[in-house]
């Protein structure tokens, strides 16, 4: 009985992620009527131009949003290392709220403080412009990757600093007793002991961001980027097309995801 | 392995480690409090303790992991106060050998040199390296991960990463608590031959009484921070300074009770079931009060039994007693007795030659009725705590 329940459980989660890879082979016109296997919609959607331009879009917030998260995670997990009392309470409590708000929200609040800013910004800007036509700041890349940096940077920090917690600070020590000093420590001891957090923090960083509708939605302004190229697109009608998209973005970030869980269970292994 | 070193060494009387009133606290625990000692140079020596006398913290203070609160700590005659941990002429051995798993067995024994400015040419570090897992007995692993190897074996790579910098002062936290036993009897021995051979200042700090007796040239007693005795193995067993210690160091038997009388050289004292018993004072335990609480200590392999009418004479202490248990180890065998007055006594006797001691140890099974006693030179009366 359990059994049987347990396997309808799995069979509505990933049914209908498997009908989508299915149909994406399909070499029909019909997303729902499988006529023979084929790849031809991949290589439509590899020569779509709007579909090209999304993914560059995406690329580039999400390279540049997860780059800045993990840098800026990582010093900020290792600087909480030396906080404590209740300023660390308030911190810890801060990293999480991040992850656990909804991206609605998180989206609907950048874009308003956003929008205001901005006004606030090319009002000053406009009166202080010397020349002609003043520079207006508007949604774009910068606010897409600010709001996937703010978001994946939590993340970022918490994985690092579980990857703290399980190391052996007798290394630190053992260093420090061989002479090297706290640079040199840092260099050669406990940046390749969080290395292999860093990196999964990084993959997930980017696999988030690249994903990401909700938060995108909001404040990408006119950037369309994968996700919100697809979701327009299917309200054209599904076609074997998106499936191939779809498909192609999930290969992509299961092998994102894999590779980050494999770096933490073998770094952490490592760790003892 | 100590060029280096055997010039210093050669100077008589000169002190490796020096510690004047050292104070540590943490939070409101005094871990190390008003401590001060010396240790000379080219000796093996052991802190010896219960966890959380202070013994390791001594160590992190030797080390720089740690900074006194108050008095001195000096190595080689220099002052280390405020001096951090990556200045100190001391390298340690840590309890779980803290080597880097990121790095081959060659890279962290070459570590240290590594750090020195100016840097050391690759092909002189790969030659000293090779040269330090000689000395430690394991050529030719360089290459090896450092989680592929046996615990014995991490021990030597962790000994060999800190003998390769030829420090003045070695630092051995625990270093074979983690080792079975028979492998932990082999390191006591090839730990001695080590440091007789680089002629390096052990120390070495232990909750294990035979580690420390089989192994050091000196050994401090510690409790609640203080150092309670320091002195050489035979010293401690021969003559402690207190109950403390000699319930630390070796096997005692305890009688306890208030001093009755005492003259200059002993003291008698009554125990609660009305018995006296008399016994020397230890040679450096001082005397006694009348009226403040002792302990007569009787090492297990002082006592003897007899057979009751075949008691020889001179015995000085003599008291029927109950066999209760016996314990086989071989070439002796120890035994629990409950003896009139006295209480439950452990009895070691030899399996063979006698020597004083009566029955040998192997005629004797539970049950049987028999005099245990002691002459009263060999016990000892020793001040509580």
């Amino acid at each position: 009985m359990l059994r049987a329940y347990s396997a309808f459980i799995y069979l509505f989660l990933y049914a209908p992620i498997a009908l989508i890879v299915v149909f994406s082979f399909n070499s029909g016109n019909n997303a729902s009527d499988f006529q023979g296997f084929g790849i031809d919609w991949y290589f439509k959607a590899a020569n779509n131009s709007l579909m090209l331009a999304a993914l560059e879009n995406s690329i580039i917030v999400a390279a540049t949003s997860s780059v800045l998260a993990t840098v800026m995670g990582t010093m900020a997990a290792i600087a909480l290392q030396n906080v404590r009392g209740p300023l660390r309470v308030v911190f810890d409590g801060l990293t999480y709220i991040a992850i656990m708000v909804p991206g609605i929200v998180i989206g609907i609040a950048t874009l308003i403080a956003l929008v205001t800013t901005f006004d606030a910004a090319n009002t000053v800007l406009a009166s202080i412009w010397p020349g002609e036509a003043p520079p207006k700041l508007s949604l774009g890349y910068g606010s897409i990757i600010a709001a996937h940096t703010l978001f994946a940077m939590a993340l970022v920090i918490i994985i690092v600093r579980a990857r703290i917690a399980g190391m052996d600070r007798s290394l630190i020590e053992a260093s420090a007793d061989l002479y090297a000093d706290p640079m040199a420590t840092f260099r050669q001891v406990t940046l390749p002991q969080l290395m292999p957090g860093i990196v999964a923090g990084f993959l997930l960083s980017f696999t988030f961001s690249f994903d990401d509708f909700v938060i995108a939605f909001f404040v990408a302004g006119s950037k369309n980027t994968l996700p919100i190229y697809v979701f327009s697109s299917i309200r054209r009608g599904v076609t074997p097309e998106i499936n191939a998209i779809g498909t192609a973005v999930m290969l992509f970030s299961l092998t994102a995801l894999i590779t980050a869980q494999v770096l933490l269970r073998r770094g952490s292994k490592q760790g003892r | 392995m100590a060029p280096g070193q055997s010039q210093s060494s050669s100077e008589t009387g000169g002190f490796d480690v020096e510690f004047r009133s050292v104070v540590k606290h943490f939070a409101d625990v005094r871990a190390v409090d008003d401590v001060s000692f010396a240790l000379k140079r080219g000796s093996f020596h052991s802190f010896l303790g219960p966890s959380g006398c202070g013994k390791t913290t001594s160590l992190r203070l030797i080390a720089g992991f740690e900074q006194p609160d108050s008095g001195s700590v000096e190595i080689a005659g220099q002052s280390v106060v405020g001096v951090p941990a990556y200045r100190r002429p001391v390298n340690m051995v840590f309890q779980h050998y803290a080597l880097f798993p990121h790095m081959d067995v060659a890279a962290n024994v070459g570590y240290g040199l590594r750090q020195r400015r100016p840097r050391a040419d690759a092909a002189e570090i790969d030659k000293r390296v090779a040269e330090a897992l000689e000395l430690v007995r394991l050529p030719h692993l360089g290459k090896r991960r450092t989680w592929e190897l046996s615990g014995g074996q991490q021990q030597r790579v962790a000994l060999a990463r800190a003998l390769i910098n030829r420090p003045t002062v070695l630092l051995l936290d625990e270093p074979l608590a983690a080792l079975d036993r028979k492998l932990r009897r082999e390191m006591q021995i090839e730990l001695q031959n080590l440091q007789r051979e680089v002629g390096i200042t052990f120390v070495l700090v232990t909750h294990d009484q035979e580690e420390a007796l089989s192994m050091s040239d000196t050994i401090g007693i510690m409790k609640d921070g203080r150092i309670v005795q320091f002195g050489t193995p035979e010293e401690l067993y021969d003559a402690p300074v207190n109950r403390y210690v000699a319930d630390f160091v070796g096997e005692s038997n305890f009688f306890s009770g208030s001093v009755a009388s005492c003259d200059e050289v002993s003291a008698a004292i009554t125990t609660p079931s009305g018995l006296t018993l008399q016994a020397p004072f230890s040679r450096l335990g001082g005397k006694l009060q009348p009226g403040s609480k002792a302990a007569i200590a009787v090492r297990p392999e002082v006592i003897g039994l007899w057979q009751p009418g075949a008691v020889p004479a001179g015995l000085d202490i003599s008291r029927p007693a109950r066999l209760l248990n016996r314990i086989y180890l071989g070439d002796h065998s120890e035994f629990q007795v409950e003896a009139d007055g006295l209480g439950a006594v452990l009895v070691r006797l030899p399996k063979h030659s006698t020597e004083g001691q009566g029955i040998n140890g192997g005629a004797l099974e539970p049950g049987d009725q028999v005099i245990m006693g002691w002459k009263r030179d060999r016990a000892l009366a020793l001040s509580e705590a």
